[in-house]
């Protein structure tokens, strides 16, 4: 092993801020991260020992216990949960004879839940060392089990297992066509950066992530600081359960991404730029190298592109399992090989991003569109769209419907029109922009995607009315406080909270003033929350409470309080230590005054 | 004096800071007493409650005896308050909520260091540990919480004087601000 984290860490050139991908390497190989390569990095990065485990411990896709030769994660989503995740998980565990969270006693083989892993459209889905699997069920479950059990590698599994398919079924302006290689930086640098950048401010292009910041606004502010070191970031975590359209993106349209990641670079005046691909697309990584290697040939990156005196090159970095690194302050933390904790805004990341160097970090969307934008010109892009939203924006769609996948819509397009196209019936909701976004019912469907109406980063969960809305906030709600970052106590505490008290009205131990309490809670969430997990993070059980107090009054006990834990159960331990079974060794659930 | 406003106080998993910090408001409690009196608590050995306008807790809940407290408080007084860090959140003690149950009663009784005679106690006299120690609000409804480690005296003084007085009582930021 000494000499494997030698290598690893020449490699990478001895640089913490590759923690992340050293990291990786060493989970892939030993399937966690040992304490004896944690002392030698320490020594080889020249960082402490403590700050390493801290990002070990961060990261879900990292362990500092064993887990097996095969590890299996299971995808955790709600649309995974809608498809049967559940029974699935239960009859892989008993194929596998191993429990949910453990090691089977050979250390071959380990299972447990992930957060969604971008594959709504063709759940359920999982992970194999990392590999995407789709469309799992009993017969594929019982193939898996087999090559498990003879130990095969993933190199030798069946192709099937691990297809995705791209599942575009409308496409619009941007999907139609993809831009010629190369297309977009000839006409930027024959038009002229300054006027290209003033294309893109004509066609009105706003963040794609969600947030919707001008693009052009965000290119410029970086080009004017002072520092020449800047840095281009493609936020390709795309960690909100229910999207998928980058996934698709960067698998079929992956050169226009990288062409409009190389012209922010020309516009902004940078030379590196950065992929952050989460760690559950980590199958794509092998192509996408092909295709920069492809564009380094032919002149579109690397040294004086196109001959215009462009000196700019892309790396991809992986992420290890963390929805905050979607957050881009977190992103660019992790980028830098620490835990994904967001920073303080202000300083913004134009201003002072990767190493503290101005960077433009942008969702994988809009650094196609811009591509495009390039190419085509602002008024074509501005022509559709409403007034405050220009432009098309690309949704994932999943849920209770007949053609899941991705759909490309003008903005403005109402959700009926959305619901008709991908052919859902008796729907009793949607859940708009993931579980951080809305939930809306089926008398709002005449609502419109826009920014100014239904801001969403392309997620479109639907549930028809066979479907308890109280199983998806619950499934969100367990999403929050699992990847909260930890680092403040309204989130870190108060989504853990939020869980309890939830769980606690729905399973039937809440009272009179439970739904006031939970409601009380989710405000102290939503406005004291450090940065937008938190302040989204109660948006579930706020959105369902303002739809349908009746499913939580519902759920009340006519008494006025009775705890949400087992009272008696919790003296079992003392009580079989004691060897008491007098009646005074037992509590009743409810006090006397109650009945 | 029937018409003065009955208060009972109690210190379940707690310390008797808290306690010790009501008494701190010094010669203001003259003026309490003026209005108040009490009815179960440390300050007067009366052994139980009876129908009381205010119940103050102080301290986590460990153990059944503690479960048995909080809810004749709770039966009998009109508002219940939980006063201090250990009975809104399990404070200190609750400090043994990150090791088993099962290891704290084995270091106490059976392989700590001196032990003679070990064994886990056992008599239907002795109140059995629950598994965690719950801050009070998880175990019966409560009305109002008061911060602190302990809280100051002069939030006793501004809360009972606001509940006395007829208003809803408030702690402006300065008295719960520690830092």
């Amino acid at each position: 092993m000494k000499q494997f984290i030698q290598d690893l860490s020449e490699k990478n050139h001895h640089q913490a801020t590759r923690l992340l991908q050293i990291l990786r390497a060493i989970q892939s190989r030993y399937h966690y991260v040992p304490a004896d390569a944690i002392e030698q990095l320490a020594g080889l990065l020249n960082k402490p020992r403590t700050q390493i485990i801290s990002v070990v411990e961060f990261y879900s896709f990292f362990h500092l216990q064993p887990k097996g030769q095969f590890e299996i994660l299971i995808s955790d989503s709600i649309t995974d949960h809608m498809l049967g995740k559940i029974n699935l998980t239960s009859y892989l565990a008993r194929q596998l004879k191993v429990a949910v969270g453990e090691v089977r006693e050979d250390g071959i083989v380990s299972l447990d839940n992930t957060s969604c892993t971008g594959m709504c459209d063709q759940g359920p889905a999982g992970l194999v060392n990392g590999y995407a699997l789709t469309r799992l069920d009993r017969a594929r479950i019982d193939v898996i089990t087999d090559l498990i059990n003879q130990q095969k590698p993933l190199a030798a599994w069946p192709v099937e297992l691990f297809h995705i398919e791209d599942n575009i079924h409308k496409p619009g302006l941007l999907l139609k066509q993809q831009i010629n290689q190369g297309a977009a930086l000839n006409v930027a640098f024959k038009r002229g950066l300054k006027e290209t950048l003033a294309e893109i401010d004509k066609s009105g292009l706003r963040g794609r992530g969600g947030a919707g910041f001008k693009t052009a606004m965000k290119w410029q502010f970086c080009s004017e600081e002072a520092q020449s070191e800047r840095y281009v970031v493609c936020n390709a975590d795309e960690g909100e359960p229910g999207t998928f359209k980058d996934r698709v993106l960067l698998n079929s349209f992956a050169h226009q991404v990288f062409e409009g990641m190389t012209l922010c670079a020309a516009i902004i005046g940078a030379q590196k730029g950065f992929l952050y691909l989460r760690g559950e697309y980590l199958y794509l990584y092998d192509q996408l190298q092909c295709i920069l290697d492809e564009r380094r040939k032919a002149g579109l990156l690397g040294i004086d592109i196109l001959g215009q005196g462009l000196n700019f090159d892309i790396e991809i970095c992986m992420g290890a399992g963390a929805y905050i690194c979607g957050e881009e302050s977190a992103l660019i933390e992790s980028l830098e090989g620490k835990p994904g904790i967001p920073r303080n805004r202000p300083p913004y990341p134009v201003t002072q991003g990767y190493l503290g160097k101005p960077t433009v970090v942008n969702n994988v969307e809009t650094f196609l569109a811009a591509a495009a934008i390039a190419v085509n010109g602002g008024d074509w892009f501005a022509s559709v769209g409403t007034a405050k939203s220009k432009g098309t924006k690309i949704l994932s769609i999943s849920g209770d419907c007949a053609r899941p996948g991705i759909y490309e819509y003008p903005f403005g397009t109402t959700i009926e029109t959305v619901l008709m196209d991908c052919g859902a019936a008796n729907v009793m909701g949607v859940q708009v922009g993931g579980p951080s976004g809305t939930f809306i019912s089926n008398q709002e469907f005449d609502r419109k995607l826009a920014f100014e109406d239904l801001a969403t980063g392309g997620s479109f969960i639907i549930f028809d009315e066979s479907r308890n809305i109280l199983d998806m906030v619950n499934n969100f709600t367990h999403f929050f406080a699992h990847e909260s970052c930890g680092f403040c106590t309204p989130c870190r505490v108060g989504t853990s909270l939020l869980k309890k008290q939830f769980d606690k009205i729905v399973e039937g131990h809440g009272s009179a003033g439970d739904v006031a309490a939970l409601e009380e809670l989710c405000q102290v969430i939503k406005g004291y929350s450090h940065c937008g997990l938190g302040q989204t993070a109660a948006n579930p059980v706020l959105t369902t409470l303002e739809r349908y107090p009746e499913l939580y009054q519902d759920k009340l006990k006519k008494i006025s309080y009775e705890p949400g834990f087992d009272l008696d159960g919790a003296l079992e331990i003392a009580r079989r230590m004691a060897n008491r079974t007098d009646a005074g060794a037992h509590l009743t659930q409810v006090g006397e005054d109650h009945e | 004096m029937a018409n003065k406003t009955r208060v009972a106080t109690v210190s379940l998993a707690g310390c008797f800071g808290c306690h010790m910090s009501l008494l701190d408001i010094d010669e203001r409690m003259l003026q309490l007493a003026e209005l108040i009196e009490f009815d179960r608590s440390p300050l007067t050995d009366i052994e139980h409650c009876t129908n009381c306008d205010i119940g103050l807790i102080e301290g986590g809940v460990c153990n059944s005896e503690n479960v048995h407290v909080l809810r004749e408080f709770r039966k009998n007084c009109k508002i219940l308050v939980a006063v201090g860090a250990c009975a809104i959140n399990g404070g200190l003690p609750s400090l043994r909520n990150f090791i088993p149950l099962e290891e704290c009663l084995a270091e106490a009784y059976l392989d700590g260091i001196g032990v003679e005679n070990p064994q886990i106690p056992s008599d239907p006299e002795l109140p059995l540990l629950l598994n965690k120690v719950y801050p009070i609000h998880e175990v019966v409804k409560i009305d109002y919480f008061l911060p602190g480690c302990p809280p100051s005296a002069d939030v006793f003084w501004k809360f009972l004087t606001d509940l006395l007085d007829g208003r809803e009582p408030s702690l402006p930021y300065e008295l719960v601000h520690y830092d």
